[in-house]
């Protein structure tokens, strides 16, 4: 969790929004440190978190986490956090043939089928469980990265309605939050990436888009943050409020910084 | 930095390095597991795996690529678990090289290899590596050609650590260097006992294509299938994924593909731009990443991106790998006459370098590499350098340098032009000098109202070429 991101986006732990989408997106550059904040953000706020972990391993998020103060193995061992490798799941669906449905079975199909299967794994893990207390504040979805799962032989349509059950069920049913992260391919035409990419962020409560300076690369400034606040279900009365920063990763912690104000250049 | 194991045991084996020992209090040079795999090990052992040393930066374990110049600029090496893809250059001379460097290094330090190709019979392409050299004099000569922009402290902090790998194999033939990262002979061939003392698999896809197919069909072509079915049954059986814990002695796998994507491997995206199996090669990708993830191997790849119709396919296999090299030839382009490149052989773009365990990467400072086969070795330099050595040789030091602007006798002003007055400068003074005994001054000539100094053009023998302010020439 950035202390600083959590000022510019003007939330903590304690009082955030819940049934909100969020839309991670980055554009010539890597935007997985906004993944690692949103994790441990909601692990911090007591939230029983599902991750579909789709693009890195257990331990890579796990040896990050630990730097932003959260311990993913402790989270995963009391129920907190339930996590799909998809790296080592792959390997699993291609090699054995399964007897329940596996959450990536469409590895097997030769056609471009459906996520229902994803889907169903989703609802599974954050349905809320019958006992007496409530341990968990609120469900949160949280998909590294949407991209793959074109790569991987769905369509954008069918990866659009996954997100749309996904929504239905976690943000409306649910009341709780979603973070998905999709790359922008930019320049290069990648038609799917470009639909779903449009999808998503029409259907977004908050969009932060990583971008990599325009000039190129940078020692002391590695991006761009756009922040984008929209109001998908009312008309749009009031304009969206959108935001700009430049960023500079560190090894713990990521710092903002007003656009040409990188404390390098002062 | 610990890395907590993944499976139920619950014992989290840690590794550090004796040079990176800030995080951890283990101190011990304890081998370090594979990231995710789930590794039994009963308690720390002091053995470490041949050719390998961990990052500074994380901790990771890493292996060199075969080129220590290239090691450097990823950060170290190349990490296990990840796969390193180099894009071919146009003529597809270079990426070969760089390829046979990666599993002659395997060789040297006792790995298994593994030499997957739909082209070559790997057995071919195991005669043709590089050989090494092994002397540290020749090192030393070789040293100064490599550019090194980053001092390698961890290289002398790491030498400490490898007197823990002469410990005595008693089984079979212990790697023939336990240093990390070699240089290579071009011309040479590696000598055949190496061959022949090393574990390799070749998969030879005309010879595995024959046999019958036994997995229900999807997406991936059939020469992909069983390219990965062949892996991970080397993996499993050799256990390369922990899956042991009984086996004392621990290897990495390299695993090498050529030319993956190209239409020998029944490929069609080289071929055409919405082919129908489009997703083959990007599920291929995932699910060897997958399995490398899993195991302690490193894998390189050579794909002919440049064949590539479709350019999203290329954005997303560069998203599927982790570290991504690009090659780019001069040759039978425009800049194979540009003064800037004289020398240089081609270009080589680091497009991707992953984090991986981190917020940050290794990038490096320097963008402009260019890579150059000279005598029998690969090198690779920042393009910067070259154009410094040329102004180093016009402008000799011990001179001091007054450049004319614009309106100059020579009528123009251009870098060249100046370029040249310098020269001509430089070496005017010079042979003046020797002439004219700058210590005496000159007799007053003319109505003495301007005192004539000595310059290059006046001489003591009293013939004057030039000398402004003389009225009339002296008896």
């Amino acid at each position: 969790m950035f202390v600083e991101l959590n000022n510019l986006l003007n939330t903590t732990p304690d009082r955030a929004e819940q049934g909100k989408l969020t839309l991670l997106c980055d554009a010539k550059t890597d935007g997985s440190f906004l993944v690692h904040h949103f994790l441990s953000f909601y692990l911090k706020a007591n939230c029983k978190v599902c991750f579909v972990a789709l693009f890195q391993s257990f331990s890579h998020y796990n040896i990050v986490g630990q730097k932003l103060g959260v311990n993913l193995t402790v989270a995963r061992e009391r129920g907190q956090l339930v996590f799909l490798e998809g790296l080592k799941s792959a390997v699993d669906v291609f090699f054995q043939t399964q007897e329940e449905p596996h959450p990536l079975q469409f590895l097997r199909e030769a056609n471009a089928g459906n996520l229902k299967p994803l889907f169903e794994f989703v609802r599974e893990a954050l349905k809320p469980v019958d006992s007496g207390e409530a341990r968990w504040t609120y469900p949160v979805l949280l998909v590294d990265d949407l991209s793959v799962l074109l790569s991987l032989g769905m369509g954008a349509v069918a990866a659009l309605d996954f997100i749309h059950y996904c929504r239905a069920t976690v943000c409306w049913e649910l009341k709780g939050n979603m973070v998905i992260l999709v790359h922008d391919s930019g320049d290069v035409e990648d038609e799917e990436n470009d639909i779903l990419l449009n999808g998503v962020s029409h259907q977004s409560h908050l969009i932060l888009r990583a971008e990599g300076l325009a000039t190129g690369f940078c020692r002391d400034v590695h991006g761009q943050l756009r922040i984008l606040w929209r109001r998908p279900s009312q008309p749009t009365a009031q304009r969206d409020q959108s935001l700009t920063y430049q960023y500079k990763i560190q090894d713990r912690s990521v710092s903002f910084f007003a656009k040409g104000m990188s404390p390098a250049v002062l | 930095m610990a890395a907590v194991a993944t499976c139920g045991s619950g014992v989290g084996t840690t590794g550090s390095a004796v040079a990176t020992a800030s995080k951890s209090n283990v101190t011990s040079f304890q081998r370090r597991g594979p990231r995710a795999s789930g590794t039994n090990d009963s308690g720390p052992r002091l053995v470490s795996i041949a050719g390998t040393r961990p990052s500074v930066r994380n901790g990771q374990l890493l292996v060199s690529t075969g080129l220590p110049a290239l090691d450097q600029l990823l950060g170290g090496g190349l990490a296990i678990g990840t796969v390193l893809l180099i894009e071919e250059d146009k003529y597809n001379i270079y990426s070969p090289l760089l390829f046979k460097c990666f599993l002659a290094e395997g060789i040297v330090n006792g790995h298994t290899l593994l030499v997957a190709s739909a082209k070559e019979d790997p057995a071919n392409i195991l005669q043709e590596l590089p050989a090494p050299l092994l002397d540290d004099n020749s090192k030393k000569e070789f040293d100064e050609d490599v550019y090194n922009h980053k001092t390698p402290e961890s290289n002398i902090k790491m030498k400490i650590a490898w007197r823990y790998q002469l410990l005595p194999k008693m089984e079979q033939i212990g790697p023939v260097s336990s240093r990390f990262g070699h240089y290579y002979d071009a011309s040479k061939r590696i000598p055949q006992e190496l061959i022949e003392a090393s574990n390799w698999h070749g998969f030879f896809l005309p010879e595995k294509i024959s046999s019958v197919l036994k997995v229900e069909p999807c997406s991936l072509t059939p020469g992909y299938i069983k390219l990965l079915q062949f892996i991970q049954n080397i993996i499993y059986e050799e256990r390369f994924d922990g899956s042991n814990p009984q086996k004392k002695q621990r290897n990495v796998l390299r695993i090498g593909i050529q030319n993956l994507g190209s239409p020998l491997w029944g490929d069609d995206i080289c071929c055409a731009e919405n082919g129908s199996n489009s997703h083959s090669l990007t599920k291929f990708l995932y699910v060897l990443r997958g399995l490398l993830r899993t195991s302690l191997s490193a894998c390189i790849i050579t794909m002919p991106t440049h064949l590539i119709q479709n350019k999203a396919i290329i954005a997303r296999v560069t998203n599927l790998s982790d570290i991504v090299i690009g090659l780019e030839s001069f040759i039978g382009s425009e800049r194979e006459t540009n003064p800037l490149y004289k020398d240089y052989h081609g270009l080589i773009h680091i497009r991707q370098i992953p984090r991986l365990n981190n917020l940050i990467c290794d990038e490096s400072d320097v963008k402009d590499l260019a890579f150059k086969l000279k005598r029998k070795l690969f090198t690779i330099e920042w393009v910067q350098d070259n154009y410094l050595r040329q102004e180093r040789n016009i402008y000799p030091p011990g001179f001091s340098y007054l450049l004319k602007q614009k309106d100059s006798a020579w009528g123009e002003g251009s870098l060249q032009h100046s370029t040249f007055l310098m020269s001509f400068l430089a070496k005017a003074t010079a042979f003046a000098s020797r002439l004219v005994r700058h210590s005496e001054p000159l007799k007053q000539t003319g109505s003495g109202r301007i005192h004539q100094a000595a310059g290059p053009r006046l001489w003591h023998d009293g013939r004057r070429q030039e000398a402004p302010g003389l009225l009339g020439i002296p008896p």
